[in-house]
């Protein structure tokens, strides 16, 4: 019955894309794990600690001393680059010290550290501000876009999937990239992680306020919020939230990677970003709905990017949760919170588990691009003995960027850099799809990872 | 605070949390041994037509290039001083291969010799598994063919004192070139003649290949791009000859085709990459085999044809590198 409807508004599609992309692969989604479970808001932590590095770009200088303190919300870190974006404190407290962190991806970065004190914001105030329906969508019209733009870049924003670049770049207004069209990426086609999920059912008004401004800021002639067919419930949410707005619901095929921006674009869109270009190149800007969800807040509410939504799932934790949690608590707060680990859990991720890092360190602070926690079983992570390529060609049939990564990882293996350009090794977006489903057990992306790195060192020669 | 140090002491504690690099998931329900199984489950109808029409030579013949197959690949990875890798089953899946491309009539020896060359210089040679360029079974079998020419050539499937009736006449691809007699089509599809073990019946490759090529093991596009060259050129022939349709009909199920385009010219290691060219190497087997079959002194060409494209692989491989997602 269900899958029906789904089909239904598949059917009646108006975006010009075929609403899917070459090759891909298909994981079991695993999202029944934490998809059912409402966001819960996490108490306020004693301490957090602020790592001053949270996206691509450059570093954020801090403005704090030790022992100073500080309100809910202030600015601790500033951006001053142009590819930066600013830091604020979700709690009220104490500076302790500006110390060093390592966070999952391997970068050890100095770290504000603060101790709670004092009169706080209790979390479950700013959720139930993000789930509140009244988001005013008539007094959008009154925010110019260099305006939403100074208020995304003082809120401190970054991309909430997980790559984390700074906002306010996107949406500058620029004469010589026009934007056409906007995506707000609601795919989560990672396994396992269901935050964007839980706050498109849940917040979906927020969205699309976002949406709506960021929208207006690139002067976009469309808006489409793209969500992958096995998300129902938040296509349905959707739906009504952009009743008599301009904003349309895309619906996508379930696939990996269909939250990538270069397929989304080609899904949704059918155009092609060129190959070492941006979607921009392409008049097109992309966003994750927690990203929108959060510019509506920065400009209607004038409130700075201190929260997010994050999934701890997978078979290694006692009870899969979605929680609103401030950004600095520690992960292992957060698993504390959901019970602990199960006995036969084996490895901890910071993101999902195609592209996300494995951890050991649960002291590790969640940062503004912590999309979920995946702790998997053994059962979860098996995978057997590397054996010999038999050159079966099924990496090649499932890299979405329809390269040869067989070819590429044995340029890496051979440092053979000529071999790994000839092949466009850069334009692997590590997606991990071949290794996915190597038969040999070959770590392909891995490999071309090294391969990449090779490449890199051997230009600068 | 407290329930924190808890974990973290848990996690000091317990010797099996543990760190990689992503991806952490992968598809386990498809190794290079399921592959391997594949392949064999996908040649037992072909097994089971080669029993039934050549009983017990068939069943001498299978187990000696088997037993061969996996003794040889055994002592020569031995001798490389690599770790034995019976178990992934592609020597197995040669032997079989190997076996049921011999005539019924041939001497045990010519199995087991056939086997040793296949291993040794057609595979481990090479590096083992994956690194060979030509097909080991098509290796051997060459082998054989040019050593022991009496014993494998047109005259050896030919025996009038054999007390199976299959093994008394002629193939029907020898029948149709050097007397001009055609066998029936229903006997041709089915199997009811002379010929290697696992190539007198159409019916049994195809059921045994279009498996394959459902579970992705063997990829379609090697066998559409053989069987459509061959019907291509076979027409063209049977239109110079009268145009019944029976010419044509003759070339897509007699000799070896279909076992061929189904399962040697599928084997990946010695076929290219990707779906276009895998496509050109097809096309290129059944050019081959056509060429081979209407101009040479042989009755059949599916041997030489993939040995031929197996060497033209690497070329392949280079003309079709796919153009990147967003390439102009």
């Amino acid at each position: 019955m269900e899958r029906l409807e789904i089909m239904g508004i598949f059917g009646s599609k108006e975006f010009p894309g075929t609403g899917s992309f070459p090759h891909g692969i298909h994981p079991p989604g695993n999202k029944f794990y934490s998809a059912g479970a409402q966001v819960e808001v996490i108490t306020v932590p004693d301490k957090v600690v602020l790592p001053l590095l949270q996206h691509i770009g450059a570093p954020c200088e801090p403005v704090v001393k030790p022992r100073q303190t500080v309100a809910c919300g202030e600015m601790v870190g500033e951006g001053q680059a142009f590819v930066s974006a600013s830091l604020h404190t979700p709690v009220a407290g104490k500076v302790k010290k500006i110390g060093v962190v390592t966070l999952p991806n391997g970068r050890h970065l100095p770290a504000i550290e603060i101790k709670t004190e004092g009169e706080q914001q209790p979390c479950n105030e700013l959720w139930e501000e993000m789930t509140s329906t009244d988001w005013s969508l008539s007094t959008i019209p009154d925010y110019s876009p260099d305006e939403i733009a100074r208020l995304i870049h003082a809120a401190g924003i970054v991309g909430l999937g997980g790559a984390a670049f700074p906002t306010h770049v996107k949406v500058m207004p620029n004469d010589k990239r026009l934007i056409d069209s906007l995506l707000v990426n609601g795919c989560e086609c990672e396994p396992y992680l269901t935050c964007d999920y839980r706050l498109m059912k849940e917040a979906p008004h927020a969205i699309v306020a976002g949406a709506l401004l960021a929208g207006r800021a690139v002067s976009a002639k469309e808006i489409f919020i793209c969500i992958e067919d096995n998300k129902p419930e938040a296509i349905e949410a959707l739906e009504l939230a952009t009743r008599n707005t301009v904003v349309q619901v895309a619906v996508v095929r379930t696939k990996y990677p269909q939250g990538s921006e270069k397929q989304l674009v080609k899904a949704v869109l059918n155009l092609d970003v060129p190959l070492g270009g941006l979607p921009s190149d392409v008049g097109v800007a992309l966003s994750n709905v927690g990203t929108m969800a959060a510019v509506a807040r920065a400009v209607i509410k004038k409130g700075p990017l201190t929260h997010r939504i994050v999934s701890v799932t997978g078979g290694g934790i006692v009870t899969p949760k979605n929680i609103f949690t401030p950004i600095g608590i520690s992960m292992g707060e957060l698993i504390d919170f959901c019970g602990g680990l199960t006995e036969d859990a084996a490895r901890i991720i910071a993101g999902g588990p195609m592209m996300g890092f494995a951890f050991s360190d649960l002291t590790t602070p969640v940062t503004k691009g912590t999309s979920g926690i995946t702790i998997l079983t053994h059962a979860e992570t098996a995978s057997g003995e590397e054996t010999a390529c038999v050159r079966c060609g099924r990496c090649v049939e499932a890299c979405p960027m329809n390269l040869v990564p067989t070819r590429l990882a044995m340029a890496a293996r051979y440092k053979n850099t000529a071999l790994a350009r000839q092949y466009n090794i850069n334009a692997c977006f590590e997606c991990g799809s071949c290794t996915y489903v190597c038969p040999a057990n070959i770590k392909l992306v891995q490999l071309i990872r090294t391969g990449k790195a090779q490449v890199a060192a051997a230009m600068k020669r | 605070m407290s329930n924190l140090s808890e974990t973290a002491e848990k996690v000091a504690q317990g010797p099996t949390l543990n760190v990689a690099p992503s991806p952490h998931v992968a598809d386990t329900s498809f190794t290079t041994r399921r592959m391997m199984t594949d392949v064999l489950i996908g040649l037992t109808p072909l097994v089971a037509m080669s029993v039934f029409m050549f009983r017990w030579l068939a069943v001498q013949q299978i187990a000696v290039c088997v037993v061969a197959c996996l003794a040889s690949e055994a002592v020569f990875v031995s001798m490389r001083g690599k770790k034995i890798t019976l178990n992934d089953c592609s020597a197995a899946v040669t032997g079989l291969i190997l076996a049921l491309s011999l005539p019924a009539t041939a001497p045990w020896y010519v199995g087991c010799l056939a086997s040793v060359v296949a291993m040794g210089i057609g595979k481990i040679i090479f590096g083992g598994l994956g690194m060979n360029i030509f097909n080991p079974a098509m290796v051997g079998r060459a082998f054989v063919m040019i050593a022991f020419a009496s014993l494998m050539g047109a005259g050896a499937y030919e025996n009038p004192a054999s007390a199976i009736d299959a093994i008394s006449q002629a193939t029907p691809l020898t029948a149709l070139k050097g007397s001009g007699i055609s066998t029936s089509i229903f006997n041709l599809f089915f199997g009811f003649t002379n010929g290697s073990l696992g190539e007198t019946s159409a019916l049994a490759a195809l059921i045994g290949g279009i498996f394959l090529c459902i579970r992705r093991t063997a990829s379609w596009e090697i066998p559409v791009g053989v069987i459509a060259c061959v019907a291509l050129l076979a027409g063209l022939a049977d239109l110079s000859a009268g145009a019944n349709g029976h010419l044509l009909l003759h070339h897509l199920f007699g000799g070896a085709l279909l076992f061929g385009a189904f399962f040697i010219a599928t084997d990946p290691v010695s076929s290219p990459l990707t779906p276009r060219g895998k496509f050109i190497f097809g096309a290129g087997v059944g050019a081959f085999i056509m060429i081979i079959r209407l101009f040479s002194g042989y009755p059949e060409g599916v041997m030489f044809a993939i040995l031929l494209m197996n060497a033209v692989t690497p070329l392949i491989n280079r003309w079709t590198i796919p153009r990147p997602m967003g390439d102009a």
